[in-house]
């Protein structure tokens, strides 16, 4: 008999106002017994919406009865059948859209907390594996696939091509695998050490790892297919451009991509002593935009001691695109929100020292192509918001490396490189995936991708070496 | 990792010191004007540091480097057979090196470390190079053979007359180019400051004029976007657009105020890694 409750086991969580002030991991998982008792609550459809509702179509309702049989390891290895990053899902994935979006018991009452015992059995076969269980080398089958780029999409890419047997070298430029994962999501919503035991596992199954390698540059892409001897590419380089304002004062001192403030934090670790890469600790703080980088940004610059930290944005609450948890904890964490509202210039002193921004109030007009209201300035309506730092949270567009520097690589007009729905680029042998192709988007979606082209590589090189 | 091969000074003084670093994949493409990110180890920071010098064959990259900031005085502690974390590049774009005749390379103190690959670069492409480089005095002066040896003309200045001649290094442009020199670009290297007023020398007599900048970035491929200058009303981001920007439209005020940023921060950590541990961290 499944469990009837109309709710999902809440999640162990540290308290608002001790965790504004830590980095710890905010979300503590849930214990075994919570875990089975969530689990119960699956009515085991037999045509799952969840299962299409997950971009790698995680076969939900089979891993959840094994956890509900308290049979943890099978369900990790039921996850991890077609997802290769479980963990880092279970943490980040707007499950709200996805699987849980559409489950069924979500009709009347909560859906089932598919991304919470997505990553309890994640850490449960962390905790409980052997660490010195012989990892399966897959057999090689003498093929060298390049991918480009450590996120999610190239990881997966890089995991499920191992898998098939081909010899896998990933090229990241930063010092540290993982891409966004890294440099991007704060350690209190994805500890780094989980990326580094995903990554650890993909090396442990043959795949290359060159950190400090910049393509485009040190090696081409064209180097790559020919004198590196790599019969296919996949870029999976991620959306790394940061997009400004574009409004009077945003060079002033004080003013931040959110790349820069959380790649500081996030990669550098400069809110530890022990590190060098330095970091203002700013008083008041408002961070432009209302996704989950913006949220990121925002409850960073709250742990470094702000007092007050706002979120400015120019629609309302309503079509606040960051994960609904997200929001509910900045909330908790005693962030601001600054609801319909748009800077329109920054102010400095004397020293260029920002001491506050200029705002507009906004009103909802006619919806837009996408069916969002369009924000609207109301006239007139411009205040200050005193403020030492501001951090563009914006959204970000492909970095234009790679697509300058590989001839007949071709990028549309927002940058973005054209692939098809297999990953297929303009040039041969080359295939993309993640927020390289689409944009600044998610890193399930990514991973989505990276499994996509990963398929198409394997049946590109076996029709090539018919 | 990234293993120091050699270390020497480049003056009495030892304010630069050259180091050359084994780096294979950096060397085997990099071009002057472009430089690398360097970090020490797992706690250090990620500097960006113009490349020196190169071997392809030998797989070394030269940097030179003055030891003011909190990593360049830790590596001045390391020495040949120890090893960097980080050593990535080649960053920015080169210098354009293509249809000038006669150009003036202007260095200021430790941008002739800069300078020197640059006008270097020139001189091998067949183009005739005066060189300029002012320093404060003789016993920071650097580099004196070697921009000897590929240029056409050097003019080595020091503020206080004890070597070359007694003029700041903008002044002596302007002696040449009023002396009737023609130049098709002047490319300039050194502190903010003297970038920006050797660049106003320039404007008057309307020469095409290259500064290299060197602002405060993280990833150096146009990730983070600290690195912005204004040029020409116009924001680029140096370390993807340049590192190198026509001098008379950037906007220098801006850009000495933005590199200043983290500098009273720096002073504490100098201070913090003198008392406890005399530089040497973790064990």
């Amino acid at each position: 008999m499944a469990n009837m409750s109309m709710t999902k086991n809440p999640m162990p969580e540290q308290e608002p106002l001790v965790r504004n002030k830590n980095f710890d991991e905010v979300a503590l998982g849930y214990t075994p017994e919570m875990a089975i008792d969530e689990a119960k609550r699956c009515l085991g459809c037999k045509k799952p919406k969840c299962v299409t509702g997950c971009p790698v179509n995680v076969r939900i309702p089979e891993f959840l009865a094994k956890v509900a049989e308290g049979e943890f390891e099978e369900a990790y290895q039921i996850v991890t059948s077609t997802n290769s990053l479980p963990a880092v899902c279970g943490r980040v994935c707007p499950q709200e859209n996805q699987c849980e979006g559409v489950c069924v018991r979500g009709i009347k009452g909560e859906p089932m907390g598919v991304g919470r015992l997505e990553r309890f059995v994640a850490d449960w076969h962390a905790e409980h594996a052997d660490p010195n269980a012989k990892v399966e080398k897959p057999q090689s089958n003498g093929h060298k696939v390049a991918v480009v780029g450590s996120g999610p999409a190239g990881l997966t890419c890089a995991g499920d091509l191992a898998r098939m047997g081909y010899e896998v070298t990933v090229f990241e430029l930063f010092h540290k695998p993982g891409g966004v994962l890294v440099y991007g999501i704060p350690e209190f919503r994805l500890p780094k050490a989980i990326v580094a035991r995903e990554v650890e596992g993909l090396k442990a199954m043959g795949v290359k790892v060159e950190t400090d390698a910049v393509i485009g540059r040190a090696i081409s892409v064209d180097d790559l297919l020919t004198e590196e001897g790599f019969e296919a590419v996949f870029l999976g380089s991620g959306a790394g451009l940061p997009r400004f304002l574009g409004i009077p004062g945003e060079n002033l001192l004080g003013v931040y991509s959110a790349n820069e403030f959380l790649t500081r934090i996030n990669l550098m670790k400069a809110y530890r002593d022990d590190y060098d890469t330095p970091i203002k600790h700013h008083k008041r703080v408002a961070v432009v935009g209302a996704g989950n980088v913006a949220m990121d940004a925002a409850r960073c610059a709250k742990r470094l001691g702000a007092e007050k930290v706002y979120i400015v944005y120019r629609r309302g609450m309503e079509e606040v695109p960051a994960r609904k948890e997200e929001v509910h904890h900045a909330l908790e964490e005693e962030v601001e929100f600054q609801l319909l509202t748009n800077p329109v210039k920054v102010i400095g002193d004397e020293k260029g020292y920002v001491t506050g921004i200029e705002c507009i109030r906004m009103e909802l007009g006619e919806p837009d192509e996408k069916g969002r209201r369009r924000p609207v300035p109301v006239p007139d309506s411009n205040f200050v918001i005193e403020v030492d730092a501001m951090i563009d949270a914006l959204g970000t567009s492909p970095n234009p490396l790679l697509r300058m520097t590989t001839e007949g690589l071709e990028a549309d007009k927002h940058g973005c490189l054209i692939a098809d729905e297999k990953g297929k680029t303009t040039r041969e042998g080359v295939y993309a995936g993640g927020d390289a192709v689409t944009g600044a988007a998610t890193v399930i979606l990514a991973m989505g991708a990276g499994k996509t082209a990963a398929v198409a590589i394997d049946e590109y090189i076996k029709a090539k070496n018919a | 990792m990234f293993p120091i091969v050699s270390k020497r000074p480049l003056n009495e003084a030892g304010t630069v010191i050259e180091y050359v670093i084994k780096a294979p994949l950096v060397a085997k493409k990099c071009l002057p004007g472009q430089f690398i990110i360097l970090r020490l180890d797992e706690y250090g920071e990620r500097v960006p540091l113009t490349i020196a010098d190169y071997d392809r064959e030998a797989g070394t990259v030269t940097i030179m480097v003055q030891p003011v900031g909190q990593t360049t005085r830790m590596l001045e502690m390391m020495e040949p057979g120890d090893e960097l974390a980080d050593f990535v590049g080649p960053m920015g774009k080169p210098t354009r090196i293509a249809d000038q005749k006669r150009v003036c390379v202007v260095g200021g103190g430790v941008g002739c470390a800069i300078s020197y690959p640059v006008a270097k670069g020139f001189f091998e492409a067949g183009i005739e190079v005066d060189m300029v480089a002012g320093f404060r005095s003789k016993d920071i002066v650097i580099l004196e053979k070697e921009m000897r040896e590929h240029t056409t003309n050097l003019y080595i200045c020091t503020d206080d007359g004890s070597y070359g001649e007694k003029c700041f290094g903008n002044a002596k442009l302007q002696q040449l180019i009023e002396s009737g020199r023609e130049y098709d670009e002047v490319f300039i290297v050194g502190p903010l400051k003297m970038m920006k007023f050797t660049a106003l020398t320039t404007k008057p007599f309307n020469i095409k004029t290259i500064c290299s900048l060197c602002p405060i970035m993280i990833d150096a491929s146009g990730m983070c976007g600290g690195c912005r200058v204004t040029v020409g009303g116009e924001t680029k981001f140096a370390c993807v657009d340049g590192p190198e920007f026509d001098g008379h439209q950037v906007d220098w005020d801006e850009l000495i105020a933005r590199n200043s940023f983290y500098a009273g921060d720096e002073e504490k950590a100098k201070e913090h890694i003198c008392k406890l541990t005399g530089g040497v961290r973790h064990g």
